[in-house]
């Protein structure tokens, strides 16, 4: 039976329902009044962000700042957010797409729902760093890099493929669940086919890879001597460098023109729905200008792609890394490349 | 008669008798059916690729995986929950209020975070592997796989059944069991003889929300690569931007989950839980634990050193690290305010909405309610962004003023995880006499009054179960976040996700440590000090 207390918990919990509901509808007619406001207004833009806000947060705000143009900006997974644009259709209320990779900014392409951008904004970067069509740009690049000791390795190897000799055994780590690696396999389907790369797999587990969870124990493993070669993307060591200037690593490049020397690239995009096109295209110019393409070289240590700025020193040129074969945008096929990881024994 | 024959108020001409709740129940089912539309509508549009796809041997694997996995942990789940609230409800365990909270906390890590920790702990290179290294052991088990996911998933579900198994064992009446004892059955004869069998509805159901949270679940078996429905989903949108072959494939998982849903259909039989007679429920005599208190506390230790204080280490050693290097946290208390905020929102009208479905269940069995309340679990057991983008769809085309709003949110939470607010509801009121709503309605009570003053009360340990389920896992959820909230919502969740994909783990860490105290915060208040919550 209900006593007292059971009594007062109930209307208690009544009344916090209530209050719940009554904010709730009021939250909810405020919010529901913005979007219109935002879309007629012409000082508005809203930016669907793949890349995260502790990388590009700063660089919007300076764009908000010089430009007067107030950025809305929702952050999530590249893949989500592409998906959700192509299920939005022409009814998107992004503005731009800003992608951590060119697949999703591919399937955009192929989706129908992206602009084209004005040729003098897509000819501000290589040929390889665009679409054909002019739908999407490079803004920057990642490159993937041999991690080695500068103590333990005088000679670092040439190429991906000589890590499966005997002198290597047990001293190379990988993180085979990292989604640049995965991108890195995909790549080397891509240029040395399925069955060289499946070979190269298992040669690897053959000969003691050491298996990590992410790219920065890597490092910091070739840091502490527990290993001397590791595979990751170019940017990790500038971290640890700013934390400790004597970290005892160093970039190593392989095989130019070949997976070892993959590049991926983040890149930007307007929409077909856009009401902010010419807010969207400022945006777009602004993060292939002198000052969004030193944004990068300096605080997210990634390669600019406009001729104007050169990649940091100890960097091979972007130019020279990869092969003219590759299709950034075919990096995507990740369902292709697990099934290999799975079938060589490196994934379960 | 009871609460059920309420008549809608229409003119007198056209007055009709529908009892309001089940169009209250009919209109809350058909807004959970709003996903499986979407992926029927969607499905419509793939080409014979994704069909083909689907034929192919990868489905089998999938299947396999899904579902030995879900098995796996259903059962562990159960072996976990079932000591837990007997130890903590009906003995006179030491700091019985405190195991009784803090074993409901580990439903607050968000499973994406407990993957990471245990792959740090326990992974290759990880923690453990250096203490055991001095002492000869070179490989320990891999914790990619399935062994990973069914640990992480496990010591982060098991508490879904605890809660409802709670609940239960709460509103069974001792005098059951004092009657067994009274004809010569031990104290251990009559708990698995009487006490047992009458939790047969809230094991069920327990086990049902743990069972389809598992093949939902995508942050475990993302990192511990283990190849599940939801995840092979993921894959096909992340890899291939397809969303009509995406929804072929969920439409496959939805047949698993209606074989799942039928299995649990043929074992619910019909029967009644209430008492009959007169008389007034009292606390069950508490089970003296002797000797026995050390192995439990022990054995309750082990458990919350493992499925709390180790990500909890992980996740101070990493802010600690972040602390040195003088990191900051921005945007963090307004995150957290906004997470309890939709949180509590989402508890508050998922419960209310979910009460008609409850009641219609327990009160009306039949085909129809039970096909009301098995239809109520699709969003439930769907990937989280697959639901998203069927609000997406639906919003956008029929309401696109509420378009990532508030109510858009909201309202995909309640679609996600309504059947967690009708287990919490219908645990309670399966125990209910039927005879106490017809005396009030006999004592001419309106139906509403009655619900109000007489059924409310007596199920509150229900409506506070089914409140915390879906408050912790909204905390938690991240896919219908981060495409359905308002632009720049930030919550604890996106917050925690975006600082760790991009490697700053000092701020993940905080925005993880917050995110477990403002979840454990209220199961303290609602768990810790509960036996004034008894009715």
């Amino acid at each position: 039976m209900p006593d007292v207390r059971a009594g007062l918990a109930l209307r208690l919990s009544l009344a916090l329902l209530a209050l719940l509901s009554i904010a709730a509808a009021a939250c909810a007619s405020e919010e529901s009044g913005q979007p219109s406001a935002s879309q007629s207004g012409s000082d508005e833009l809203t930016i669907y962000s793949g890349r995260g806000e502790s990388l590009v947060g700063p660089l919007i705000e300076r764009f908000e700042e010089i430009s007067g143009i107030n950025v809305r900006i929702r952050y999530a997974g590249t893949a989500e957010l592409a998906s959700a644009i192509l299920e939005e259709g022409d009814r998107s209320r992004a503005d731009v797409f800003y992608s951590q990779d060119a697949g999703a900014l591919a399937a955009l392409a192929e989706g129908e729902v992206l602009r084209r951008l004005p040729d003098d904004v897509v000819a501000s970067v290589a040929p390889e760093l665009a679409d054909a069509s002019g739908r999407w740009v490079a803004t920057s690049g990642r490159a993937r890099v041999l991690i080695v000791s500068t103590e333990r390795v005088p000679n670092p190897p040439d190429s991906v493929f000589d890590l499966v000799n005997e002198e290597w055994r047990g001293r190379v780590g990988w993180a085979p669940t990292n989604a640049s690696f995965q991108a890195f396999v995909t790549a080397m389907r891509q240029i040395h086919g399925e069955d060289t790369t499946e070979q190269w797999l298992r040669s690897m587990l053959a000969n003691d890879v050491v298996e990590f969870p992410r790219n920065s124990p890597i490092v910091q493993a070739v840091g502490d001597g527990e290993i001397d070669v590791g595979l990751v993307n170019h940017y990790y060591l500038f971290r640890f460098l700013a934390d400790d200037p004597e970290f005892p690593a160093a970039n190593h490049f392989t095989d130019p023109g070949a997976a070892g020397g993959l590049v991926n690239v983040a890149g930007v995009a307007v929409l077909k729905s856009s009401r902010n096109s010419e807010n969207a295209l400022k945006f777009v110019r602004f993060l292939l200008s002198q000052e969004g393409q030193s944004y990068f070289r300096e605080q997210t240590s990634e390669y600019p792609v406009i001729s104007e700025i050169d990649a940091r020193p100890a960097l091979v040129p972007l130019a020279e890394l990869n092969p003219p074969s590759l299709a950034l945008t075919s990096l995507s096929d990740l369902e292709g490349t697990i099934e290999l990881l799975r079938d060589a024994g490196v994934l379960p | 008669m009871s609460i059920l024959s309420g008549t809608v108020e229409l003119p007198s001409r056209l007055r009709f008798s529908i009892p309001a709740v089940w169009i209250l129940a009919l209109a809350v089912a058909g807004a959970a059916c709003i996903p499986l539309v979407y992926l029927i509508v969607r499905a419509a549009t793939a080409d014979a690729d994704d069909w083909s796809r689907v034929l192919s041997g990868s489905t089998l694997r999938l299947l396999t995986n899904t579902a030995s996995l879900t098995a796996a942990v259903t059962v562990t789940c159960a072996a976990i929950a079932l000591p837990i609230a007997f130890l903590t409800e009906r003995t006179n365990l030491p700091l019985a209020g405190f195991w009784r909270s803090i074993t409901i906390v580990p439903l607050a890590i968000p499973s994406y975070v407990g993957a990471f920790a245990f792959i740090i702990a326990l992974g290759p290179n990880g923690s453990l592997q250096d203490l055991l290294e001095p002492l000869g052991v070179q490989q320990i088990p891999e914790i990619y796989g399935f062994f990973g996911s069914w640990l992480t998933i496990t010591l982060f579900t098991f508490p879904y059944l605890l809660i409802v198994v709670r609940a239960g064992l709460r509103d069974i009446d001792p005098s059951i069991e004092e009657a067994a004892r009274s004809l010569g059955q031990s104290a251990w004869g009559a708990f698995w003889r009487v006490t047992v069998p009458q939790l047969r509805v809230p094991i069920a159901t327990g086990s049902l929300l743990v069972a389809l949270y598992t093949i939902s679940e995508f942050g475990a078996v993302s990192f511990m690569q283990y190849e599940t429905f939801t995840w092979a989903v993921y894959l096909r949108l992340t890899s291939a931007f397809d969303l009509s072959g995406a929804a072929v494939l969920s439409l496959v998982l939805v047949g698993l989950v209606a074989f799942v849903l039928l299995i649990d259909w043929s074992q619910r039989r019909r029967a009644r839980y209430h008492r009959l007679g007169s008389g007034a429920a009292r606390r069950p005599r508490l089970v003296r634990l002797g000797r026995w208190r050390w192995p439990a506390l022990a054995a309750l230790s082990l458990l919350v050193i493992i499925a709390l204080a180790v990500p909890i280490a992980v996740l101070f050693h990493w802010l600690s690290v972040g602390l040195g290097y003088g990191e900051t946290f921005p945007g963090l208390w307004s995150a957290a305010l906004k997470s309890v905020y939709v949180s509590a929102l989402a508890g508050g009208v998922t419960v209310a909405v979910a009460m008609p479905i409850a009641i219609v269940v327990i009160r009306r069995p039949g085909f129809l309610s039970r096909l009301i309340d098995r239809v109520s679990y699709v969003g439930y057991a769907l990937p989280g962004v697959v639901v998203a983008f069927a609000l997406v769809f639906f919003a956008l085309r029929t309401m696109p003023v509420i378009y990532q709003t508030l109510i858009t949110l909201i309202f995909a939470y309640t679609v996600l995880f309504l059947p967690q607010a009708i287990a919490g509801l219908r645990t309670s009121l399966v125990r209910i006499q039927p005879g106490l709503e017809e005396a009030s309605r006999s004592l001419s009570r309106g139906p509403w009054q009655t619900f109000c003053h007489v059924t409310l009360p007596l199920i509150t340990p229900g409506v506070l179960a089914g409140f915390a389920l879906v408050f912790l896992t909204t905390m938690k959820e991240l896919p219908a976040t981060v495409i359905l909230a308002p632009i720049e919502f930030d919550t604890l969740a996106t917050t925690l996700w975006g600082h760790t994909e991009e490697a700053f783990f000092a701020r993940a860490a905080a925005a993880a440590l917050l995110l477990l105290a403002c979840a454990a915060l209220p199961m303290f208040l609602l768990f810790g000090s509960d036996r004034e919550l008894r009715t």
